[in-house]
């Protein structure tokens, strides 16, 4: 039991830095290493702490099983979106510059939007496997 | 540095096949995901080492670990020996090693890889999408296409194992709405 204490506590200490890391590696992505995928792996590592230490139902209280499923076709429809504005403005599909008025500004905040797409889709894709793979156990 | 790293490698490779606990393999392969995150550090792609480091060593260890759950955890003795696995993969072994032999030598910069769309890349980036990381430009802009169908792959992998995994809910409540009926 004493274990488990320390498991707890150390588990509730960690977590908001292992958040605010999964956010850095998304948001600094443009300067530093990482990026939405690594983010997203991040976030899910998270969920996945939670639920051993705490159980699944604590972890289903943070990220419940229909919001983790729907993100993970969300990421794709807000990646794929992304592209379909520039095919509405009339370039071509996926071409970010028609997002702002210079080419290079719209390139960067495209990046930025499909990189979030990719952080929704695997950190969904992640929890929901972990999920599926852990109600299956039961 | 390498050889120190690509000896650990082996060595941990040779100790996964001879493993016989699963449980025991799972944890030789956190190590050998840690090693490669490490190799690929010595490489400058710091990008993929953080990949393989959070997916190989920390979800798929999960992963592997739920799956463990719901198998037997030992892997059963060989009947008999099987010596045409061993040199199908001998043979692909070989052949691997035989094109390496073509390859320009390690860490040469004016390779053949180098010379087409890269330096145009390297040198534009922040002038075309004001991202310094090169890695994230050429991902998520230059070869933003590639980048969707990867995280489509995702998507379906993901789909894939919650049909194949989760219980029949709807199948279920149809069943019960028949049987109240």
């Amino acid at each position: 039991m004493s274990l488990n204490l320390i498991l707890r506590v150390g588990t509730k200490l960690i977590l908001p830095f292992i958040l605010l890391f999964a956010l850095y590696v998304q948001f600094h992505g443009d300067f530093g290493p990482g990026g939405g995928f690594q983010a997203g792996v991040i976030t899910a590592g998270m969920v996945i702490l939670v639920a051993i230490t705490f159980g699944l139902e604590a972890a289903q209280r943070i990220a419940p099983r229909g919001l983790v499923e729907r993100m993970v076709p969300i990421g794709v429809l807000i990646y794929a979106g992304t592209g379909v504005i520039g095919l509405l403005l009339g370039k071509n599909y996926l071409d970010y510059s028609v997002l702002a008025h210079e080419a290079a500004h719209g390139r960067e905040l495209g990046i930025f939007l499909i990189e979030t797409g990719v952080l929704v889709t695997v950190s969904g894709t992640m929890t929901s496997v972990f999920y599926a793979f852990v109600e299956r156990g039961r | 540095m390498n050889t120190v790293l690509l000896t650990l490698l082996a060595v941990v490779t040779v100790a996964v096949v001879r493993q016989r606990s699963l449980f025991g393999v799972v944890v030789l392969t956190i190590i050998y995901s840690f090693l490669m995150a490490s190799v690929l550090i010595v490489l400058d792609a710091v990008d993929v080492a953080m990949t393989e480091a959070s997916v190989g060593a920390g979800i798929s260890t999960v992963i592997l670990l739920a799956t463990l759950h719901l198998i037997k955890t030992t892997e059963m003795r060989p009947v008999r020996p099987r010596l045409l696995p061993l040199f199908v993969a001998a043979g692909t072994g070989a052949v691997l090693v035989w094109g390496t032999l073509v390859l320009p030598p390690f860490g040469t910069s004016d390779a053949i890889i180098h010379q087409h769309v890269v330096p145009r890349y390297i040198a534009d980036t922040i002038k075309e999408t004001n991202v310094p990381n090169v890695v994230t430009s050429v991902l998520a802009d230059y070869r933003g296409y590639d980048t969707l169908g990867e995280t489509t792959v995702i998507f379906t992998a993901g789909m894939g194992v919650m049909l194949l995994l989760r219980r029949g809910r709807h199948r279920g409540s149809a069943d019960r709405e028949k049987t109240s009926k």
